[in-house]
């Protein structure tokens, strides 16, 4: 079932490949009918029985490599998450009449089964397969349908991850050798292995370069903010909504509990660098005029705030992180899609060139600000549940990092109503007078977003009860295996 | 040896095909010639044994390379006649290619030095004509004599090393000499040591290891471009599985001579290929840089020294190769189109041809090292090889020099989807057609299902 779930998007992708003109409407039906497997697959899904689907074959028998997939509730979440946004993002794109249509819609859908394959893969080579192989579409979408500098930009971005990549290729050959013969990378041979201290070090470093650059978190993310406005919006949406998921499903599944002792050395300066992201983006995106640029800055400081609360390794740290990284990614994708609107009508994203749009298009804006105060963490959207238990579990860990990391709250409000104020409110001038309301396409995408805004800002226990027992034993696994003291409640 | 048989053979009717004239049929006969000495070849996995008097020796690791260098030779049979534009030598070239295989052959099959000697030579000989083919153009015969003087200086380093090592051993069989080095328990003369570096640099000439590559690029530049397909995958793979043969299996016992020097000529090939290879604006010649540094990469096997090595390095070859002739492939019928190699003239390759933009951007993915390709497994088999062997400062120069092949490798790909004005259709014959997707299909097969080649040997 797992597998079929994988792999459905790659060969629906291929299909529409060959399909032509209506490449979008399939590749729609195919990422709903994906959607629905992965529901399925949640009311089949028993919170509290651990890793469940798994599905396990030897792949190159004489290397140890083998194909393992399962879910826990972790996995569980981003999988939905992605099965969720790819719809809507799809949806979103309807608006626009790219050019080779068939491509473009058949490589979201291949980005789509590496992102499922990512958040399941259960053997460590598979994981690096699947986390390269949702480089290349993401790179060839945002090649041929991005923006004026999208050559250097999108090599930067390449080599940058890619960089990081192999240097967890190395790790994994290195864990893979020390697991005893023959050889394995399945991940409870790898989270039973006892390395020392150096080992442990080195390891969390490869690692965590590799993972920090995906997210992106400070000082590595001189990639992101090119790149999120360069690329066409569904590309920016998934880098976004999804993909930088990865990069803290990764710290979570293959950083904490493989190398404990590394992250009690270093997780400290993991949390600092984290830290020092999310005061520095907001900021940046406090003086940005670029709408689009400044939701891409913003997005560094929420994920460096996520980062922060998994590496204070508390419950509620970790659990804000979970439930943060599935409102991020509806939060995001709103919000570039807001932009989106933005730039199609207006042909600019400049705020100073915006404003009073409220006046002429009343529903848009209403849309606009429900997105854009669930970002900014208000009581009884998600994004609050979310930063309330992450600056939660920092406090525990530090109360100075707390304080720091609060501001972002604070800053993010700042900038966030500031934009709103520059584009929705004041007076309207020639431009934005003719700006018109939402079409129905357009509020078929926004509502299933405020939707989930406020299911999960209002009844978070149902995503908190999925993920809180994987959450629980993935903490178990760091503490039993190698003790560490700090680890309370 | 039948296939040894069957090779000569071939060779043999494709001379008399201008006599008894049946030229029309040659080509078809040379690839069922080829078909048969696979399969012939097959015949003797698992059931080999010494030649001739002990000159040559059939294991499985001679049989899996034999078989590599058959079918890519097969391939590049399909791809060749675009070349023949005279049809007076068409015969004589196709010879010299079958007995240029033969030669490489004897180079993965030997067990003693003086057989080594004659394959190197039967395979160089050959290609120096071939270099040279394009008899009118000047860059051809620039290449053909550039090739001849340095391949004679390199063989003259190669008999002045057997000649020493005969000189402290007392023989040119390999198994002798071997035991010999066992016994002699680290205990080596100078001249064993000087005997062993000499043939070192002497295949190093031949893989266009650094610093011994300088020929390479204006050989492969200036040759015809199916020849050039043909000396950096056959040749190449020939090349190393010798050399692979001579230190794995013979001077095994001797690590702590070579295998420091082997490590620094790895380093320098794959970071010399790679940084000049950015610089390349002509495709041709850039795909001569990147063969550089493919070979830095399979030095690496060599230092290896454990179990998955022979393994590593027959993937390697494999992955390599089938994606060198897929590029080639490509260049052939853009430059025909064209007129030149530039890697310009893949702008707007996408709009062209969809079909020729998906394979160049496979075989460019597989080039770089990116999965799901093959060439990412080559890369990723022969990491964890040497890596088990302790060298992980050389695996992160090597992923270093990786990164840095991507900046070149994606230049092509940027410029195949680069928009341009002007949108000629480029032509792909049936031929040509089957050819790239075989390719392309074995890159990607062997990227998913490694296990086919993996752990073979």
């Amino acid at each position: 079932m797992l597998t079929i779930l994988i792999f459905f998007p790659l060969f629906a992708g291929l299909a529409i490949l060959m399909s032509g003109e209506n490449a979008k409407r399939i590749a729609l039906a195919a990422a709903l009918i994906e959607f629905a497997i992965s529901v399925s697959i949640t009311l089949g899904f028993d919170p509290t029985a651990g890793t469940q689907f798994v599905h396990e074959f030897s792949w190159v028998a004489s290397l140890g490599i083998s194909y393992k997939v399962g879910l826990d509730g972790i996995s569980l979440l981003l999988v939905l998450l992605t099965t969720f946004l790819v719809p809507i993002i799809i949806l979103s794109s309807f608006r626009h009449n790219y050019k080779n249509p068939g491509l473009f819609y058949a490589l979201i859908l291949i980005m789509q089964m590496a992102l499922v394959g990512v958040f399941s893969a259960l053997d460590g080579f598979l994981f690096y397969i699947f986390w390269e192989l949702a480089l290349i579409p993401i790179y060839l979408i945002c090649l041929m349908w991005g923006g004026k500098d999208r050559v250097r930009i999108t090599l930067k971005f390449f080599i940058y991850t890619l960089f990081g990549s192999l240097l967890m290729l190395v790790a994994l050959i290195w864990l893979w050798m020390k697991t005893p013969a023959p050889h394995s990378f399945d991940i409870h041979a790898l989270y039973s292995l006892n390395l020392n201290a150096t080992e442990q070090s080195w390891i969390f470093w490869a690692f965590f370069l590799a993972f920090a650059i995906k997210m992106p978190v400070f000082p590595f993310h001189t990639w992101q903010p090119d790149t999120y406005t360069d690329s066409p919006t569904p590309g920016t949406m998934l880098l976004s909504g999804i993909m930088l998921k990865m990069g803290v499903y990764g710290v979570l599944r293959w950083l904490l509990p493989i190398v404990p002792d590394g992250v009690h050395e270093w997780g400290t300066t993991a949390m600092i660098l984290s830290v020092i992201g999310v005061v520095y983006a907001s900021c940046i995106a406090l003086v940005q005029k670029d709408f689009k640029r400044l939701i891409a800055y913003s997005s560094i400081a929420h994920v460096g705030l996520i980062s922060a609360g998994i590496f204070s390794l508390t419950l509620q740290g970790m659990e804000g992180g979970v439930i943060q990284m599935l409102s991020h990614g509806i939060n995001v994708v709103g919000l570039f899609f807001i932009a989106e609107i933005v730039m199609d009508r207006m042909k600019t994203r400049d705020l100073g060139e915006l404003g009073g749009i409220r006046l002429s298009a009343p529903v848009f804006s209403s849309f606009f600000l429900i997105v854009l105060l669930a970002s900014i963490a208000l009581p009884l959207t998600n994004g609050f549940i979310g930063e309330f238990l992450l600056i939660n579990g920092i406090f525990q860990f530090s109360t100075w990092m707390a304080a720091v990391a609060g501001l972002t709250i604070i800053l993010g409000a700042v900038y966030m109503l500031s934009a709103y104020q520059k584009i929705s409110l004041g007076e309207a001038n020639k431009q934005t007078e003719k700006f018109a309301d939402l079409t129905l396409s357009e509020k078929w995408v926004l509502i299933p977003l405020v939707l989930m805004i406020f299911w999960i800002g209002i009844y978070p226990d149902f995503f908190l009860g999925i993920a809180e027992p994987s959450i629980k034993a993935l903490r178990d696994v760091i503490h039993v295996a190698h003790g560490i003291t700090q680890l309370t409640n | 040896m039948t296939t040894l048989i069957v090779l000569s053979a071939l060779g043999l009717i494709c001379l008399f095909s201008e006599i008894f004239g049946f030229r029309k049929l040659l080509h078809p006969l040379i690839l069922i010639g080829l078909i048969a000495a696979f399969v012939t070849n097959t015949f003797d996995w698992n059931n080999g044994g010494p030649l001739f008097n002990d000159m040559m020796i059939i294991d499985n690791f001679s049989v899996a390379f034999t078989g590599l260098l058959i079918g890519i030779t097969f391939f590049w049979c399909l791809m060749s006649p675009e070349y023949f534009t005279e049809p007076s030598s068409e015969s004589d070239h196709f010879a010299l290619i079958v007995f240029s295989l033969i030669g490489t052959m004897v180079m993965v099959t030997f067990s003693n030095m003086i057989m080594l000697f004659l394959g190197i030579e039967i395979l160089s000989i050959s290609l120096y004509i071939l270099a040279g083919s394009n008899k009118k153009n000047l860059a051809s015969n620039e290449a053909a004599l550039k090739y001849f003087l340095m391949g004679s200086f390199a063989t003259g380093f190669l008999l002045f090393g057997i000649a020493m090592i005969y000189g402290v051993t007392g023989s040119f069989n390999l198994a002798a000499i071997s035991t010999f080095i066992a016994q002699s328990a680290g205990q080596n003369s100078v001249m064993m040591l000087a005997g062993i570096l000499m043939m070192m640099i002497a295949l190093s000439f031949k893989v266009s290891a650094a610093p011994f590559h300088f020929w390479a690029p204006d050989v492969y530049q200036g040759s015809p471009t199916v020849i050039t397909a043909f000396m950096s995958t056959v040749v190449k793979t020939a090349a190393f599985a010798a050399f692979f043969r001579l230190f794995l299996h013979t001077f095994s016992g001797t690590p702590s001579i070579w295998a420091p020097t082997l490590m620094i000529i790895s380093g320098l090939t794959i970071l010399v290929g790679n940084i000049t290879a950015v610089y390349q604006t002509n495709f041709k010649r850039m795909l001569a840089y990147s063969s550089i540094s493919h070979a830095g990469y399979m030095v690496l096997a060599l230092l290896a020294m454990n179990q998955s090595a022979p393994s590593s390095l027959l993937f390697y070859t494999a992955a390599y190769s089938i994606s060198s002739i897929t590029a080639f492939v490509i260049l052939l019928l853009i430059s025909h189109k064209t007129g030149n190699d530039d890697i310009k003239s893949f702008n707007g390759l996408a709009k062209k041809n969809p079909f020729l933009a998906g394979v160049t951007v496979v075989a460019m993915l597989s080039l770089a090292g990116i999965p799901p390709t093959a060439g990412f497994f080559a890369k990723y088999y022969i990491f964890s090889a040497v890596m088990q062997n302790g060298y992980i400062g050389l695996v992160l120069l090597a992923i270093l020099g990786s990164l840095i092949g991507v900046f070149y490798y994606f230049r092509v790909i940027i410029a195949v989807f680069k928009t341009e004005e002007e949108t000629q259709e480029i032509k792909v014959n049936t031929l040509f057609r089957v050819l790239l997707v075989i390719t392309s299909l074995a890159a990607i097969i062997l990227g998913i299902a490694p296990g086919i080649l993996a752990g073979l040997i």
